[in-house]
């Protein structure tokens, strides 16, 4: 495996533009007189210019559509007629709405809004001359990721800033049940989808059919998340491949010369969300969007929110992303209106490109000097000395820059500034006395909260945090793996930490971005970073710690030990469940309580195991292990558990049982 | 030119077309176009109407088009340099048999180097430089299907190659010499198998040696009363025997049909013996069709000698037309409706927007009345965007004129309108003069070619744009310097589908090895052709230019009949031109 010759990739090397705020203009100027100006877009060449409305009966009439109507017509027995209505009411539902003086609406407003909120948003202006560049050469689609509900907004808000054209958005179908401002999203070029319609063939082909046309007359930009949903975590979530496989089918039958597929990077000093999302994993449900829910949410207008950042990628030329991958031929021999699933070469390009999108939305997220701050903090929960976190603070940002961090560190101000600043601002989450620096987690409690409240709320803090500190596991993820693998493997052979690295890699791909097939890659580039920062000697055959290179290797693995803790809280939890028929809905609390009591023993100090998205992402990847099962019983879902392989595989990550291959001859 | 031939043969001008053809160019010798003192640019010769004429803005469509420069010329070698063709390496114990059979041979140099190419752009581009590869090492013409079959007999007896040669008009590199072909190549060369045997007007049938070229068979026949009514654009030199070997389309099919249809019957000589029918009906259900072994087969399986060819009486009327479209695609709209109404004319062929600038540009053909342009634009069309449409009508004049009623009441639900006799005649003669366009560019650091597909409807206009945008970059990615010209025209239509012309040119001062770089681009062109659901080709075969598709195109188990049906009828390959498998 070795002999093949990877090129080890550079990550360091990466070359990023400079920024620019944004907000300070609209700090000098009048936000009535922006929000009035002239907006003049830069055009695709190949528009078909057409109104909104009249993209409703293009896509009524076309082929597809007409196709599946007739399809579903003659199986459901219901006359086409009747079909076609429902596929009208369908679009009545989904469609956009963009209307330039919404537009306006929403500049003048947001200006206000993201002046009171942010201190800066800052924009890589090359970014935007790229982007003007490729929305006239081919149909645009934008790829921002997702925190916020800002996001969004703040799209929009920056194109037409920037005299980009509006982009349409593809939101859940959950925004729709605000009233009035269901009804201006949809004015500001929010289209509406289902979360799940997983077997309408009807609502399916509505619904694609309307994001093609949009693609193919060069209507709009479509924008949409790779990552499905905001990430709670601020983890970058595994992308799902519905819409990807919609805007990219006009390419592959070409009707579509070719597609610029932008991902942008928003990133959040502080997010509005934060404590919302902390609860909201350990369990108490989200509030249903509801615009009185919003009109609360004022109270976050007289916060200070810090910075923000969005970087707007390299366009990605679908045509050379596909190159030599998809034989666009396979669809020859099929009218191109009757809908086809994905064959398997095509799925793995979708998933291929997804990840690969995804992992550029990563690297160009920007991360505030506190991400590195946080991650200090999460692993001395005793807490440190101030000077002390600001040595390690200025040891990790080394550290972080070696490994191709996009770090936003101010010039010119000693470290000891920028840490006391980035404490200030997120001072809610911490005690400081006597310069002595600690999460709040010890936070007195009242008389009368229980031990469960009280592990509760120290769990919302430490949630919080590491939502900080997720941002920055991208850039540490390959070394740290590498690290545990080290640590556990029996030998210093390479094919024996390789395995043991594969083995983790394998073990967390639903947890973060792994590229499926990279494992080679990934490792190599571990390798070349920690022998670079002279952590490691990589010899012919073996992996050698140098002597300098121990606490780079223990920061690493700390990094790491929450999740390698987390799932094995999931795997113990499964095996010493008694009930035989857990149904999948009952695994959360089930796991849930089961840390809670391992905690309040004082068996687990972890309260990142309380993180329902872990808990979730262990079950999927013991689910993919087949080390669990799905058995479907009358209309529940249960979950039927391999204790050997549970137990084995908990022991693995527990470093219990060293090798993989005995595991797996256990399997 | 050296004969070495015995008295019989002698009594025949052998090389006749060969003396007044260009060696390194397009077309007749005394015609080319070229740029005068002035800078106008002149079309030479006294054969086409538009010989002798002065084409002012010529030049400026050119410069503009291309960047080019008339200061900056690349002229083609004068004469061809006699000592850079490699001595033949005959077979002794051949040529004595041949020449016992007294059958005339040439291994005189200009005679093989004349028979060693067709007409691609990377052939001529080394013609003109004195770049001579591999050629036949001598040359043989037979005077009639016994002299074919002696000379395959002589050939497998001694193992040599033989290369069937017609008209010469090949583009798919069907007539290069094999590089690694050791044994003595042999061009058997038709032209002297040029007579018409008979003609049978009850059953509206001729009879005809396949050497024959197309414009002196439909002269013959003209001269009787009849046509076949197949005219290629390379009528003018390319050979019956060259049309059934390639599938050839004429470009009145409509009417007609194209070659596969025109056929009765198909002699055709191969190492294993004659292949024919044994009878002349119109159709039969027996097995397969081995015509169509035959047809395609292009020079791998044996020579055709004799084909039997429905013919019909001189259209009494003919009538041409043209008509404007605001856009391309609502001109392949108005297409596919004439198709879909099977009221298609003689010919039906769509230009492009570039296309119809150059026709207008150039030769000033389309539009040439002011007031006809002015009345267009008013009507709301752009110069930009506005595309033409040529028309052939024929037939007795009633149902010519009702036709052409029809068609023009179709075309105007697409917003046609149409724009005269004279602009559609002249449309169709450029087809003509087109080719030696080329050698003009050549002249001036220019190189361009066309190629062809053919389609479904639906993906006409999709193919086109994406086509056209992938030679557009490719030239770019490799460094070409000005934006090529990248155009495409329809020129069949079909019940299911059309027929699609590209013609692709661009300037290549500035590039090491222009002719690399136009190979690489048509590759890419023909993958995003098939990528688009284009077939590998319409009418110009697959020769050693379009091999590696082969297998793509027809599958696996297409390729290895089409193989296992060679390997019995020349199991030593003495077709040994490499084509198409």
């Amino acid at each position: 495996m070795f002999s093949v010759f990877i090129q080890p990739r550079h990550p360091v090397l990466k070359k990023r533009d400079d920024f620019e705020d944004v907000l300070e203009e609209r700090r000098r100027s009048s936000d009535l007189r922006y929000a009035l100006r002239c907006y003049t877009p830069t055009l695709y060449k190949g528009l078909v210019p057409c109104k909104a409305s009249m993209l409703k009966s293009i896509v009524l009439q076309s082929d597809h559509l007409q196709y599946v109507i007739k399809q579903v017509s003659s199986e459901s027995g219901d006359s086409a007629e009747c079909v076609a209505e429902e596929a009208s009411l369908i679009l009545d539902e989904m469609a956009h709405r963009l209307q330039l003086s919404t537009i306006r609406f929403f500049a003048f407003t947001l200006s206000k809004a993201f002046k009171r909120l942010f201190r800066s948003v800052c924009v890589n202006e090359e970014g935007i001359q790229r982007l003007q560049q490729a929305v006239q050469e081919h149909p645009v689609v934008l790829l921002p990721s997702h925190r916020s509900y800002m996001d969004f907004l703040m799209m929009s808000y920056l194109l037409y800033m920037c005299d980009l054209p509006l982009p349409v958005i593809a939101a859940g179908m959950d925004f729709m049940s605000m009233k009035f401002v269901g009804e201006m999203l949809r004015m500001s070029g929010a289209f509406f989808i289902r979360r799940s319609f997983g077997g309408d063939k009807l609502y399916w082909a509505v619904f694609s059919e309307y994001v093609k046309t949009m693609l193919r007359n060069g209507y709009a930009p479509v924008e949409f998340f790779l990552e499905g949903t905001r990430s709670r975590t601020c983890k970058s979530l595994t992308p799902k491949m519905g819409l990807l496989n919609i805007v990219m089918e006009p390419f592959f039958k070409g009707e579509l010369f070719d597609v610029n597929l932008v991902p942008v990077s928003i990133s959040y000093e502080r997010i509005l969300e934060e404590s919302l999302y902390a609860r909201e994993l350990l369990g108490v449900p989200k509030p249903k969007e509801s615009t009185s829910g919003l009109l609360k949410a004022r109270r976050v207008l007289s916060e200070d929110y810090g910075s923000m950042h969005v970087y707007f990628g390299h366009p990605v030329s679908l045509r050379s992303l596909a190159e030599g991958k998809i034989n666009r031929s396979q669809y020859n021999l099929l009218p191109r209106y009757i809908p086809q699933k994905p064959r398997v070469d095509t799925h793995e390009f979708l998933n291929d490109a997804a990840f690969r999108l995804v992992r550029i939305q990563e690297e160009n997220m920007v991360l505030k000097p506190w991400v590195l701050i946080a991650t200090l903090l999460l692993q001395n929960p005793d807490g440190l000395e101030l000077s002390f976190l600001t040595e390690q603070t200025d040891w990790l940002r080394h550290l972080a820059l070696a490994f191709g961090a996009f770090l936003d560190w101010p010039n010119h101000e000693a470290c000891s500034e920028v840490v006391s600043c980035s404490l200030a601002l997120h001072r809610h989450l911490l005690s400081v006395s006597a310069g002595h620096v600690q999460l709040n987690v010890t936070d007195a409690p009242q008389d009368e909260t229980t031990p469960e409240e009280a592990v509760f709320h120290r769990a919302v803090v430490v949630l919080s945090c590491a939502s900080y500190r997720n941002q920055i596991l991208h850039v540490f993820l390959r070394p740290a793996l590498l690290a545990v693998a080290m640590q556990s493997a029996n030998s210093n052979r390479k094919d024996d930490v390789y395995n043991c690295f594969n083995f983790l890699r394998n073990m967390f791909s639903n947890e973060f971005i792994l590229c499926p097939g990279d494992s080679v890659q990934d490792f190599e580039e571990a390798c070349y970073l920690l022998m670079k920062r002279g952590v490691l000697q990589v010899l012919e055959h073996e992996i050698v710690m140098s002597a300098s290179g121990h606490s780079t290797l223990a920061f690493l693995c700390s990094v790491l030990d929450p999740f390698l803790q987390g799932y094995q809280v999931v795997c113990r939890c499964l095996c010493e469940e008694t009930n035989e028929n857990l149904t999948e809905k009952e695994f959360i609390p089930a796991v849930r309580s089961f840390a809670l009591k391992l905690i309040l023993a004082g068996r687990l100090k972890c309260c990142e195991a309380l993180s329902s998205d872990l808990q979730k992402n262990a079950l999927a990847a013991l689910l993919r292990l087949k080390a669990v099962r799905k058995v479907k019983v009358g209309d529940q879902v249960t979950l039927k558990v391999n204790k050997i392989a549970v137990n084995s595989l908990e022991d693995t990550l527990g470093g219990k049982i060293p090798t993989l291959k005995p595991i797996l001859a256990r399997l | 030119v050296c004969f070495e031939s015995s008295p019989t043969a002698g009594a025949r001008s052998l090389s006749l077309r060969q003396e007044i053809m260009k060696w390194n160019g397009w077309g007749y010798s005394d015609s080319r176009f070229l740029f005068n003192k002035k800078g106008q640019a002149e079309f030479t010769g006294k054969r086409y109407r538009l010989s002798g004429l002065i084409l002012p803005s010529l030049k400026d469509w050119f410069e503009g088009t291309f960047g080019a420069n008339l200061q900056h010329r690349s002229p083609a070698t004068p004469s061809l340099n006699l000592s850079a063709v490699a001595p033949p390496n005959l077979n002794q114990p051949f040529v004595e048999d041949l020449k016992a059979a007294g059958l005339a041979v040439s291994h005189d140099p200009e005679d093989r180097v004349f028979r060693a190419h067709g007409h691609c752009l990377h052939e001529v581009f080394a013609l003109r430089e004195g770049r001579i590869g591999r050629v036949p090492d001598m040359v043989v013409w037979p005077s009639c299907h016994s002299d074919v079959e002696k000379i395959v007999e002589l050939a497998c007896k001694h193992n040599v190659c033989l290369i069937p040669y017609g008209g010469g008009t090949s583009v798919s590199s069907a007539l290069e010499c094999p590089r690694e072909e050791t044994r003595s190549i042999v061009s058997l060369d038709t032209s002297q198998m040029s007579r018409i045997l008979w003609i049978d007007e009850k059953n509206l049938t001729a009879h005809v040696e396949a050497g024959i070229i197309g414009q002196d068979l439909e002269r013959q026949l003209n001269e009787r009363g009849y046509c076949t009514g197949h005219e290629p654009d390379s009528m003018e030199f390319s050979s019956l025997g060259g049309w059934v070997a390639t599938r050839a389309s004429g470009m009145k099919k409509n009417i007609y049909g194209n070659i596969e249809d025109l056929v009765v019957h198909i002699k055709m000589v191969t190492p294993r013996g004659v292949i024919e029918k044994s009878c002349l009906g119109p159709r039969m259900s027996t097995g397969p069709d081995i015509h169509h072994f035959i047809l395609g087969s292009e020079g791998t399986l044996g020579v055709v000698t004799e084909v039997t060819l429905k013919i019909r009486p001189i259209p009494e009327y003919q009538k041409y037309g043209s008509v404007v479209f605001p856009n391309f695609q609502q001109g392949v709209a108005c297409l596919r409706e004439v198709a879909r109404q099977r009221c298609a004319p003689a010919s039906i062929r769509l230009m492009d927007n570039e296309q119809f600038q150059f026709g207008e540009f150039c030769f000033s053909l389309i539009l040439l009345n002011f007031f006809l342009l002015k009345n267009f634009c008013f009507k709301g069309f752009d110069p930009q965007h506005l595309c033409v449409a040529t028309l052939l009508f024929e037939g007795d004049r009633g149902k010519v004129l009702q036709h052409e009623k029809q068609v023009y009441d179709i075309a105007a639900k697409f917003g046609g309108l149409a724009a005269g006799e004279d602009n559609g005649q002249r449309g169709y003669m450029l087809t003509f003069v087109i080719a030696y366009l080329r050698d003009l560019g050549m002249d001036y650091y220019v190189i361009g070619e066309s190629f062809e597909t053919s389609v479904p409807w639906d993906r006409v206009l999709d193919l086109c744009r994406n086509v056209k945008e992938r030679i557009v970059r490719e030239c770019k990615e490799r460094g070409v310097q000005c934006p090529p010209l990248s155009t495409s025209r329809v020129t069949q239509t079909y019940d299911a589908g059309a027929c699609v012309y590209f013609y692709f040119a661009f300037n290549y001062r500035g590039l090491s090895d222009p002719v690399h770089v136009y190979e690489q681009v048509e590759h890419a062109a023909r993958e995003e052709i098939l990528a688009n659901g284009g077939s590998l080709s319409h009418h110009h075969g697959v020769g050693k230019l379009r091999k590696e598709w082969m297998k793509e195109s027809v599958s696996g188990v297409g390729l290895g009949m089409l193989k296992s049906v060679k390997e019995y009828v020349d199991p030593q390959n003495i077709f040994g031109n490499r084509n198409l498998l």
